[in-house]
């Protein structure tokens, strides 16, 4: 990281933005390479320069995961497209409790992007696999004709060692079992609809985006019974409760005044017309463990920074129905639904 | 949140929970007109904390509801046109029409943009002078302000590839042809809070006393309602017929003055054909003569345009309040948020999609 300027190592004046031909194959795209990525994201697996990484694993159990990231703006309060294509892949890694080693990162980019822009994504990604631990293993770019992309679009998959022997699956979900959620919800989509309706707060709202890999290992580490964990991303709370109620036939039981919600994300969502269950976070996480592991698992999640407002929200109540219930502020009891398309502000 | 917290305090709730019990010694059917309160209803559970006489019935008041299927199928019809920026509030998207919604345009290539004021419609009409934009006014009274804003504006400014497809409408007729109806059940009105905080509620006078029924101005956070439903069950109880306002903290009597008056100078009202009631005379927002060249119909040659409502559909019904949702054959079976019949289903604010999110389903 260090022996690398901050300043973009391709001229502006010679490329202020991508052409076509950065993509190409030829000189240009041997230049963006050897100048840009190979500097940003050195390591040991990308100076073997071959067609494909070639990687020693431990003799244990991996986890492979991918992801696509096609976020706009790309650049919003508390992150970019790069860091969340770093920890996004990372925190799907972290779910099944493995530990994230290395990510592919294949760049689809639009003719005339900014080459500015490519820097800071670039730069932005080295810091957060760095922070994560992961290195980009292999990589690919991509230029498309301009119009017929969105700036830049990134997939990163990873590969992550399980080196626990946990049943981390919504399968192992118990009645009984408590759900703790490792701090507020909604942040992330608000900065993004924040930052794509022009809304000005006081403060920014900045996005959660975080590596959960570490928080995750203290709690495998510290022997933990972990029945399931799962990242909250598009679609919110509610959609990952949802989803984990269905694939494991669990009854699930919440208290909405249990969930955290910031101020100025609850004012954000009161003027949009959103319900900050269904809006977007990228680092944050449940955690499903038995009744008997929850105060442990609960010390352990506040005291990383990622997660010092950690708090049990509800349990596992059932299971005979696929069902989310949420005991409401006033203490009425209702379903927590699954969103059925994107989140639609209201007209009144 | 503060001014939020203390309209969602359980105690408080559960006080007026106890009020309201003492109160009431018969059955009685209140209607709240507003979807947005509809929504807080079923959200909150409030009708979980009422007695088991009080019968809370859903009113028409959410204007994606409403807005005819003639007016979607307009919609679409315009947003379709290559030369055409169309824009209009997130909710109308999902709405289906005969055979398409706007989404589904947007998909094929339609330029659909989704927007949160009609004021920066007019913006990219400036920005885009070789496009014509097309700004999706619905609304209530609430929402004709920005809307006869947006139209004032564009005629200050000389803009002239700017203009709206109407579809305002307001709320007193739609009262007055639910209490006309040979069918009523509504014996009291929680009358919706921001369309006062436009209009004030001196128009509910008449109506008041004219089918003796108690109107309470409501707002939209748990304890508002609560409030509501108690001062106008208080009233049924005294035999009262009194316009009341629980939501003094946003309206007073008069209403916004200058927003009216730019309302009554870029539009005036019209015969109004909703979406599951048919027409109701004097119950809409037409354009006034001094800016019909603003109109999105008439640009587009599309005035004639009639389409009928599809037949399995009873949000007309439950707009009324003569049904409730899960009376439907198709509630939750062929008619769901994902696939809907009509556009109480499918709007967050519609009755029918409320119960399918908050309640059981068959």
């Amino acid at each position: 990281m260090k022996d690398f300027t901050l300043q973009c190592p391709i001229p502006i004046s010679d490329y202020p933005k991508v052409l076509l031909a950065h993509g190409g194959g030829g000189k240009l795209m041997h230049t963006l390479i050897q100048k840009m990525f190979a500097t940003a994201f050195s390591n040991d697996i990308l100076q073997q320069d071959h067609d494909s990484a070639q990687i020693n694993l431990p003799d244990s159990k991996i986890a492979f995961t991918t992801d696509s990231y096609v976020v706009q703006p790309i650049f919003f309060p508390g992150g970019d497209i790069g860091s969340l294509a770093v920890n996004g892949t990372v925190n799907d890694l972290a779910m099944s409790g493995a530990k994230p080693l290395y990510l592919s990162l294949g760049l689809i980019i639009e003719e005339g992007f900014a080459m500015e822009d490519l820097w800071k994504v670039v730069q932005s990604i080295a810091d957060a696999a760095k922070t994560a631990g992961v290195k980009i293993a292999t990589g690919d770019t991509k230029v498309v004709d301009k119009g017929k992309g969105d700036g830049i679009f990134i997939n990163t998959s990873g590969i992550g060692t399980i080196e626990h022997n946990l049943n981390i699956s919504p399968k192992n979900i118990k009645t009984g079992d408590v759900i703790i959620i490792n701090g507020d919800i909604g942040r992330h989509g608000i900065a993004i609809m924040a930052e794509r309706e022009g809304l000005e707060f006081e403060h920014k709202i900045e996005s959660d985006c975080a590596p959960l890999n570490d928080i995750v290992q203290n709690i495998v580490e510290a022997g933990v019974d972990i029945h399931c964990l799962r990242d909250l991303t598009r679609g919110g709370l509610s959609s990952t409760l949802n989803e984990l109620a269905s694939s494991s036939g669990s009854e699930i039981t919440i208290s909405e005044s249990l969930v955290y919600v910031r101020e100025d994300v609850q004012g954000a969502c009161e003027i949009l017309g959103f319900d900050p269950m269904y809006v977007a976070n990228e680092g944050k996480f449940i955690a499903i463990v038995p009744k008997a592991d929850a105060d442990k698992c609960l010390k352990i999640m506040k005291a990383h920074k990622y997660g010092y407002d950690s708090v049990i929200i509800g349990e596992v109540t059932g299971n005979t129905e696929p069902i989310v219930k949420l005991k409401s502020r006033i203490g009425t009891m209702r379903i927590l639904d699954m969103l059925s398309g994107e989140q639609l502000p209201r007209i009144c | 949140m503060k001014f939020i917290d203390e309209y969602r305090d359980p105690e408080a709730a559960r006080r007026y929970s106890h009020l309201i019990h003492d109160i009431t010694t018969k059955k009685w059917n209140i209607m709240e007109v507003c979807g947005g309160q509809t929504h807080a209803i079923v959200k909150y559970g409030i009708d979980e904390l009422l007695p088991e006489g009080i019968n809370l019935i859903h009113g028409p008041g959410c204007p994606v509801c409403v807005t005819s299927l003639e007016l979607i199928d307009k919609s679409t019809e315009i947003a379709s046109r290559p030369d055409v920026i169309f824009c209009s509030f997130g909710d109308m998207l999902r709405v289906p029409g005969s055979r398409k919604d706007l989404l589904q345009i947007k998909a094929e290539g339609g330029d659909v943009r989704m927007m949160y004021s009609p004021l920066d419609a007019i913006k990219i009409a400036k920005d885009n002078p070789d496009k014509e934009v097309v700004f999706f006014a619905v609304g209530f009274e609430t929402t004709a302000p920005a809307n006869a804003m947006a139209v004032h504006q564009a005629k200050v400014q000389g803009i002239k590839n700017f203009s709206i497809l109407v579809s305002h409408v307001l709320v007193p007729p739609a009262m007055e042809a639910i209490l006309s109806s040979r069918q009523n059940l509504v014996q009291g009105f929680l009358a919706a809070g921001h369309v006062c905080t436009v209009m004030g509620y001196n128009e509910y006078f008449p109506l008041a006393e004219k089918y003796k029924v108690p109107i309470v101005v409501t707002g939209f956070e748990p304890l508002d309602i609560l409030q509501g439903i108690y001062m106008c069950v208080k009233q049924l109880e005294e035999n009262s017929h009194e316009v009341e306002n629980q939501y003094a903290r946003a309206v007073n009597r008069e209403g916004n003055k200058p927003a009216q008056e730019l309302v009554n100078k870029v539009f005036k009202i019209g015969t109004r054909k909703w979406r599951g009631i048919g027409e109701i005379p004097d119950s809409g927002l037409i354009l006034q003569e001094d800016y019909i060249e603003y109109d999105a119909s008439l640009k587009f040659g599309l005035a004639e345009l009639t389409v009928d409502e599809p037949k399995e559909c009873i949000s007309g019904i439950i707009l009324q309040g003569l049904k409730k949702p899960h009376d439907c054959d198709a509630f939750g079976t062929k008619c769901t948020p994902e696939h809907p019949l009509g556009a109480t289903m499918v709007s967050s604010e519609g009755a029918c999609a409320a119960y399918y999110r908050y309640r059981s389903r068959k």
